[in-house]
């Protein structure tokens, strides 16, 4: 009897076995490849074609898929499990700075028509907005995290990016551009020069205006939280709310 | 400076066969004018070519109403936005007409950012026998003028004269992806990704904004417009598509900002159908509304669909243009050709639509008989005179001789554009670099349905200006 229940509890066993590991094979599929087209969709984001404007059509597309896959796995629970370890740092600060090159480059979008002609809005306070994102760039890549937020950082951050991308759009700034390039030859842009001037730390900051926001030392949360503090004031006021 | 030269166009001028294609000899967009007697082409490189139909003659039957250059010049040049370091793309985006009022004729044609009013006219004549003047123009010796007379306009050489009349700038920041003029013949619209400006035809200062859906919030941003045009016979009524799927009709004599719709037009999702790249494949990439203003034709990545006025809950009419790329929507996604926008078209008599895919093929539906054709637009396949043969793309189970598996379709070969003549059965499609234009083979005056045959009437290569009769 005993050995018939084993048996049984044996060819059961193996048969739930298989089941759940065909069902597995599924899921993991299924999430290998959601997973996959999630980072096809974020590297068509970050690719930005310097000399023309991206599509706006096309980005916002993307970027809805982007934020439909990020749902799905948020309600899965698997959003959660994406945690950047030690060993999958580097992968995320390889996104950090590339969506910070994209978001150079695509903060030129944005310039308003010609005045005066039916269309009211005013870019005064949204082109100064621009030194306060791109300052706050090369100090996320210091602390080499996006880790203001605390433990939902990973949605947070990738809430971010895809945000970030998207202020870019609506902010103009001639003078970020013009620190960018003052040490560039060629009028267009060098990727490499760019890459550098935003990673390295022996270059200043894009924008000589904040200085007194450039990062000086990988600091405590702490610091970098009262820093942030600072720029949401100086925000507030640029805004007027 | 010449370090960062646009990839694209290396690439393209490193290549030897004949195949190979000058990026800027790529048409962009096609419109015949309102009698069909001029057909326009834009192409990337920001020129216009305007063909025009020769009238029948008894003399040679076989050319009856070929079309011709009519005229050739560059409405757009590249420039440079030097305060966001972006190029301008002098990509002629849309080719609008104006009805004719006068001798002469009239298009509007935008790339981007500005919009250009053209006036075309033709000088047959020209003034002879001035007094201080000679043949060649320089002035006469005085003392060998004895007498005076009068001159006279004798005929010359026809000469097409193209001249910018208008330059409509500044009016966007995004860009601009449809113009359309108003029945009004004073008023058109433009619309780029997130605004629609109505302008007035003679005033290049100003333009009122009548569609805004900028978020306040760019990170809010979900959906942009794609397409849009007026109503042909209501000049308050337009129409606009979204990346969503949606259409909404506007009233202009609602509001000055239209931005509540009169109606919205939206499928509902089909739960059955859904993946991650339903939203993408219901963006509309093209919206018309037919000739008689009952009903509007939308295109989206695999359908076409006729809609009623009438009726905002769903499409009267779904015509499926490649479904078996439903499955390869994800390769697809992957190199970009889910992003590209095929344009739709109407015949005279709105009982027959047509639209591009791959593969330089291109699809017919009649609507009365629910037939559909599917053809293709190639030098192989278009003997002279011969009547198209119609193609098939197998899907699995059985196969015939000439049909084109899905995997060998060429992603590369995209009919986007297509235009129909506005009374005849006469076409034009625009594959990459070349100009097609077919005619049905049994009647050019009546609308009866193309299973006649469609023949090819020539085939043209707009930037050599060289039209290849194939006779």
């Amino acid at each position: 009897m005993f050995a018939r229940g084993l048996k049984r509890k044996c060819v059961g066993h193996e048969e739930d076995v298989e089941g759940a590991l065909a069902g597995l094979k599924t899921v993991s599929s299924y999430s290998l490849q959601r997973q996959s087209l999630l980072d096809m969709s974020l590297v068509k984001l970050q690719l930005c074609h310097m000399l023309v404007e991206p599509n706006l059509c096309r980005s916002v597309l993307i970027a809805n898929t982007v934020r439909q896959i990020q749902e799905e796995m948020t309600q899965d629970g698997t959003w959660r499990a994406v945690a950047p370890q030690a060993a999958e740092r580097a992968p995320l600060d390889h996104l950090v700075s590339t969506e910070i090159l994209c978001r150079a480059a695509w903060g030129q979008e944005g310039a308003h028509p010609a005045p005066g002609l039916g269309d009211g809005h005013t870019q005064g306070p949204v082109s100064d907005l621009c030194p306060v994102t791109s300052a706050q760039a090369p100090r996320h890549l210091q602390s080499s995290a996006w880790e203001m937020d605390g433990p939902r950082e990973n949605r947070g951050s990738f809430h971010k990016s895809l945000d970030q991308i998207f202020e870019t759009l609506e902010t103009k700034n001639p003078s970020c551009m013009e620190e960018l390039f003052s040490d560039v030859d060629s009028p267009y842009y060098d990727l490499d020069t760019v890459l550098t001037g935003m990673m390295g730390g022996a270059r200043p900051g894009p924008c000589e205006g904040l200085e007194g926001l450039a990062p000086a030392t990988p600091g405590p949360s702490s610091s970098c939280k009262s820093d942030l503090g600072e720029l949401d004031h100086v925000v507030e006021i640029l805004v007027e709310t | 400076m010449g370090e960062d030269t646009d990839t694209r166009k290396i690439n393209h001028s490193f290549l030897r066969d004949h195949s190979y294609v000058t990026e800027a000899d790529i048409i962009s967009t096609v419109e015949f004018n309102h009698t069909g007697e001029l057909l326009a082409t834009g192409d990337k490189g920001g020129r216009v070519v305007i063909f025009q139909r020769e009238p029948e003659s008894k003399n040679a039957p076989h050319s009856q109403g070929e079309y011709d250059v009519y005229s050739t010049f560059q409405s757009h040049e590249p420039e440079f936005d030097y305060l966001k370091s972006l190029e301008i793309e002098e990509k002629i985006n849309k080719i609008k007409w104006l009805p004719q009022q006068n001798a002469a004729h009239s298009l509007l044609s935008t790339n981007d950012k500005t919009i250009k009013l053209w006036k075309i006219t033709e000088r047959d004549k020209r003034p002879e026998g001035y007094n201080l003047k000679d043949e060649e123009g320089k002035l006469k010796d005085l003392s060998t003028v004895t007498s005076l007379q009068v001159p006279v306009l004798k005929p010359m050489d026809l000469m097409v004269e193209v001249s910018p009349r208008r330059i409509f700038a500044n009016g966007h920041t995004y860009h601009i992806n449809s113009i359309s003029v108003n029945s009004d013949c004073e008023t058109y619209m433009s619309a780029d990704d997130l605004r629609i400006n109505l302008w007035h035809l003679a005033i290049t200062d100003r333009s009122f904004n009548i569609v805004d859906i900028k978020p306040a919030n760019m990170e809010d941003l979900t959906e942009v417009i794609t397409a849009s045009e007026f109503h042909p016979h209501h000049c308050n009524l337009f129409v606009y598509s979204s990346s969503k799927g949606s259409l909404r009709l506007c009233d202009m004599r609602a509001a000055a900002l239209c931005d509540k719709h009169s109606k919205l037009f939206e499928e509902p999702e089909d739960p059955s159908n859904r993946s991650f790249f339903s939203e993408i494949i219901s963006s509309v990439s093209d919206v018309k509304f037919s000739h008689s203003g009952r009903y509007m034709l939308t295109r989206d990545y695999l359908t076409v669909k006729v809609w009623d006025l009438n009726m905002e809950a769903r499409p009267i009419e779904t015509y499926q243009v490649h479904d078996y790329l439903r499955s390869k929507l994800c390769s697809l996604y992957e190199n970009d050709c889910i992003f590209d926008k095929f344009e739709c078209a109407w015949n005279g008599s709105d009982s027959v639509i047509m639209t591009g895919a791959y593969n330089n093929f291109f699809r017919m539906f009649d609507r009365n008989t629910k037939r559909d054709v599917t053809l293709e637009a190639s030098r192989e396949s278009s003997k002279p005179r011969a009547v198209l043969k119609p193609r098939r793309v197998c899907v699995g189970g059985k196969r015939r001789r000439d049909d084109i598996s899905v995997d060998s379709l060429d992603f590369t070969k995209k009919i986007l554009h297509t235009a129909w003549h506005p009374a005849e059965n006469i076409i034009a499609i625009a594959a990459t670099n070349n100009l097609y234009i077919f005619q049905d083979k049994y009647s050019q005056r009546t609308h009866q349905a193309l299973y006649g045959g469609l023949c090819t009437h020539h085939l043209i290569h707009p930037h050599s200006h060289l039209i290849k009769r194939i006779l």
